[in-house]
């Protein structure tokens, strides 16, 4: 069972020789500036991270400072990698985060750019990583549902018909890596924000919260420095798991509801989102 | 009847309630001292780690009235590794009316853990089992549902009862958005203190008790201290020791470890679990293996050639010429007995010279036959988000030909001692979660592990911790305190040994030979030669680690490498305890498969008469030996017998 971890059982595979252009940064106030390597045997098995995990090792052997990127569970659905590779948020295949973008996907001789997200919301930390707290913030602000442990009733009391519930789900699946922000031209965070307003509003559980939720969301998103929504729907072409733009026309229809619906005494500042 | 502070000599005492076992937990939680609502607020816990225990935990106890702190090494709390869970939680419903109880789910899970958990602990988690669904629904989590709208639950893992309540194939990320977002809630209404990319180092002890921990900002790679009444350890398994594992690639041992260096024992270590279907390793640069849901059994059939060598594309090898191993063996479980194994019988295939692929370390998971039954579109709802995933990561269809799998490390069922309230023998140190070693034996059922994180969070440490500031003396203390000085310190001087070093070797590398060394010795099967030539090795590795190991220098910022250095360093330290265990436990016993041990067909063979005990070591520092503490575990409901499931 050793062969498990020996490195000579791979199968024979044409190596590749490819070119990389990594932003560089040492810290959030410092200039950055693309950095050139070059890698002569990457495998097309090899997952794009794999590949920076080869870069960085050579870096450290040669005394140079690695390549910082986030990743976690590199299986996809911790939202932790956050690339622009080439342009493109998470790279140039659909439905796919970095971390399970093969090498296959490119042919010897390649020069490929790497960049963190830009967003202004979302600052540079160092090299690839940024700092993505404001959605937590947003989350904070209103991505829940108010029950507190031991409250629940059971959890068949209220039927959810199978497609609102399906619906939901589809939106809950935002892995909240940041994607549409980066692919947006506006920076804007709608999609991330609005799959979560989605989610809860499809849900009867949700349903006491709507109108407070949505405008807390909407309120706080704006003041972190997203951009607004042009229509653009790159966020949806970027979205790892193909979150739908729709959610962002039912987050509008829930926002102007809630707005026209606000009382002053309950929710503020009445100015709008 | 109040709880006391545990005096020194009865330190493993479990303190389980006595009496009938359904009216157990009711007995614990009256004798609890209840913390006066108005007193709360002067209490202070310390969670670290933001998965679904130290999420749901955060979230209840803020809930309470006390004042919360959390600690995550992620940018944010939801990406903590419970999100990766795809399967399914389960609770003893009885939704499908098939038969299921909170005794039957209890009896399971004792026996799944091949009688090495304790009865009163897995009984309570079978309790609470059904609360929890409620709570998660009431969250929003958006868990499947049947045309009618009622929850939708499949049978699951082996288990003969639909008790699997699930959302897609990412139960585990919903389930912990929903504890992220109770948690977030209170983030908001500043009840809860949020600091992500913060790496606990330290438990900071003051007479006797948990008072505090010591972190390091990632950031800035400043040294932080934190006081608090009780310190919460929700910091998930020890997988990674392995290198090669399924778990996230942050995981880690060093908050467990150092902990345990701090006073609180480490149950059962070498209880390890090896998932079956797992993407097989491709070549010498991979970073992690992926596993894909073990719910992938209810429909896949598990084969190899009759023929070792068979070099003949799948499709072609006709049904009278394969090998349907697991349904040949065990003919009422077939591709459905737990997990060990299925995983043991696909290395022993693989091991004969019967597997498939490059590597020939893979067996066939073929859904041919249900794709015939059922239609393509049906096999694509259940399981949609894994065959895409396999497909990236191989290139190859599932739908078209049959998915290659191989066993991987997935779980660790041993982790820090907890006593019934999850408190480790360090006083105000509760373990949650993953973290420590209570509930599942020696074997996790499939299912299992959302339901234990989320019972410890939700349903049993706000209990349990209100014992802890109502029963005992906890003066105020400060972060100027001398223990707080000496821990940060130390921890520091940790840091500039590392980075001292200046060697050749990079931290990976040592890393992938541990990992290695392990897995060989100390993984799917282990026997004494090998565990006693592993634990020399490891101590020489651990040797070379301090005199050549290579860190770049930069201890002000972000420093990935700096950090993956200190858990290396600690998982160089804690192999050698696991192996220890390993050594000592001369019986197999569900995950932990000693050869010495076995049938004559193969199977495990467990030791009852001399090993019916949960194994706690007692730190006496590196490289030292360790003090092994036995608790007893005596089974008065569920009789123990050799597992079966042929």
């Amino acid at each position: 069972m050793s062969a498990a971890h020996d490195p000579h059982a791979q199968g024979a595979e044409a190596a590749m020789r490819i070119t990389l252009k990594v932003w560089r940064q040492g810290a959030p106030d410092a200039a950055g500036r693309m950095e050139t390597y070059r890698l002569d045997e990457v495998s097309p098995d090899m997952s794009f991270l794999e590949m920076l995990d080869v870069l960085n090792e050579r870096l450290i052997q040669a005394g140079e400072d690695p390549v910082a990127f986030d990743h976690d569970c590199r299986e996809g659905i911790c939202g932790a990698c956050s690339l622009v590779i080439d342009g493109q948020a998470h790279g140039p295949e659909a439905l796919t985060t970095v971390c399970q973008l093969h090498m296959r996907h490119y042919s010897d001789g390649d020069t490929i750019q790497v960049e963190p997200w830009r967003a202004n919301a979302f600052p540079v930390v160092k090299d690839l990583v940024v700092d993505r707290s404001a959605f937590d913030r947003i989350v904070a602000a209103g991505g829940f549902i108010s029950t507190h442990t031991g409250a629940a009733p059971d959890g068949n009391s209220v039927p959810v018909p199978k497609p609102e519930a399906d619906q939901a789900m589809d939106a809950a699946a935002c892995i909240g890596c940041g994607a549409c922000v980066a692919a947006c031209p506006n920076a804007s965070a709608m999609l991330f924000v609005a799959a979560k307003v989605a989610h809860l509003a499809l849900l009867p559980q949700g349903e006491p919260e709507r109108e407070r939720r949505v405008l807390s969301m909407v309120r706080t998103m704006d003041a972190e420095g997203f951009g607004n929504c042009t229509n653009h729907f790159e966020c949806m072409a970027a979205c790892p798991k193909g979150i739908s733009v729709e959610n962002i026309a039912r987050m509008n229809r829930e926002y102007l509801r809630a707005f026209l619906r606000e009382r002053p005494s309950e929710g503020g500042e009445a100015s709008g989102g | 009847m109040s709880p006391t502070p545990t005096a020194p000599g009865e330190r493993l005492a479990s303190r389980c309630p006595s009496g009938p076992i359904a009216e157990r937990w009711d007995k614990r939680r009256f004798e609890l001292k209840l913390v006066n609502p108005a007193n709360k607020r002067r209490f202070h816990v310390l969670v670290v780690g933001t998965g679904l225990a130290g999420a749901s935990a955060a979230a209840s106890l803020a809930e309470l009235g006390y004042r919360v702190s959390v600690f995550c090494i992620q940018d944010s709390p939801r990406r903590a590794h419970s999100i990766a869970a795809q399967g399914g939680i389960n609770a003893a419903k009885n939704y499908p009316n098939d038969g299921d109880s909170v005794q039957r789910l209890f009896y399971d899970t004792v026996k799944g853990g091949d009688f090495r958990a304790r009865e009163s602990n897995v009984y309570r988690l079978a309790q609470v089992s059904s609360h929890i669904i409620d709570q998660c629904v009431a969250l929003g989590v958006p868990f499947a549902r049947e045309y009618g709208g009622v929850l939708a639950n499949r049978s699951f893992g082996g288990a003969q009862v639909s008790r699997t309540f699930y959302a897609r194939g990412q139960t585990g990320q919903q389930l912990l958005l929903g504890a992220y977002s109770g948690m977030m809630r209170q983030v908001g209404a500043k009840r809860v203190n949020l600091y992500a990319r913060r790496e606990m180092l330290d438990v900071v002890v003051v007479d006797g008790i948990a008072r505090g921990i010591v972190c390091r900002n990632l950031v800035t790679g400043a040294y932080e201290r934190y006081a608090g009444d009780a310190v919460l350890l929700c910091t998930g398994g020890y997988g990674n020791v392995f290198y090669l594992s399924t778990n996230a690639k942050a995981c880690n041992v060093t908050a467990a470890w150092r902990a345990h260096k701090k006073g609180a024992f480490f149950g059962n270590p070498c209880f390890t679990q090896i998932h079956p279907t797992c993407i097989p390793v491709t070549g010498s640069y991979q970073a992690k293996l992926t596993l894909m849901s073990e719910s992938l059994r209810n429909d896949g059939r598990v084969w190899v050639p009759k023929q070792a060598g068979d070099a003949r594309p799948p499709h072609e090898i006709p049904d009278a010429e394969r090998d349907y191993f697991l349904e040949r063996r065990y003919p009422s479980f077939g591709n459905l007995v737990p997990r060990d194994v299925a995983s043991r019988a696909a290395k022993e295939r693989c091991d004969a010279g019967f597997g498939v692929g490059s590597t020939r370390l893979a067996v066939y998971l073929d859904f041919r036959d249900a794709i015939q039954r059922d239609g393509a579109a049906t096999i694509r709802a259940k399981y949609g988000n894994l065959f895409q995933m396999y497909a990236k990561i191989t290139a190859e269809d599932p739908y078209q030909v049959p998915m290659r799998i191989y066993p991987a490390v997935h779980y660790t069922m041993g982790g820090l001692w907890v006593d019934y309230d999850l408190e480790s023998t360090l006083p105000g140190l509760f373990v949650l979660g993953e973290a420590n070693f209570s509930d599942h034996g020696a074997n996790r059922l499939g299912a299992s592990a959302l339901m234990q994180g989320l019972a410890d969070g939700f349903f049993v440490i706000p209990y349990t911790v209100g014992g802890h500031f109502a029963g005992r003396a906890l003066p105020p203390v400060t972060t100027e305190a001398r223990e707080f000085e000496e821990s940060e310190r130390s921890v520091r001087e940790r840091t500039e040994r590392i980075l001292g070093v200046r060697g050749g070797r990079t931290v990976d590398s040592f890393h992938r030979e541990l990992g290695k060394l392990m897995w060989d010795h100390c993984g799917m099967a282990r026997n004494d030669a090998g565990l006693r030539g592993a634990k020399e090795r490891v101590r020489a590795l651990r040797d070379e680690f301090w005199h050549d190991v290579r860190v770049p220098a930069d201890e002000r910022r972000l420093n990935q490498n700096l950090e993956h250095a200190g858990r290396v360093a600690d998982f160089l330290e804690f192999a050698e305890l696991m192996i220890d265990d390993a050594l000592h436990r001369t019986e197999s016993c569900g995950g932990h498969f000693r050869e010495e041990s076995q049938t004559e067909e193969g199977e495990a063979r467990r030791d009852d008469e001399r090993f019916s005990y949960a194994a706690a070591w007692e730190h006496r520092g590196v490289g030292e030996p360790s003090t092994l503490h036995k608790e007893p575990l005596t089974f008065e409901h569920v009789k123990p017998a050799q597992r079966s499931y042929k």
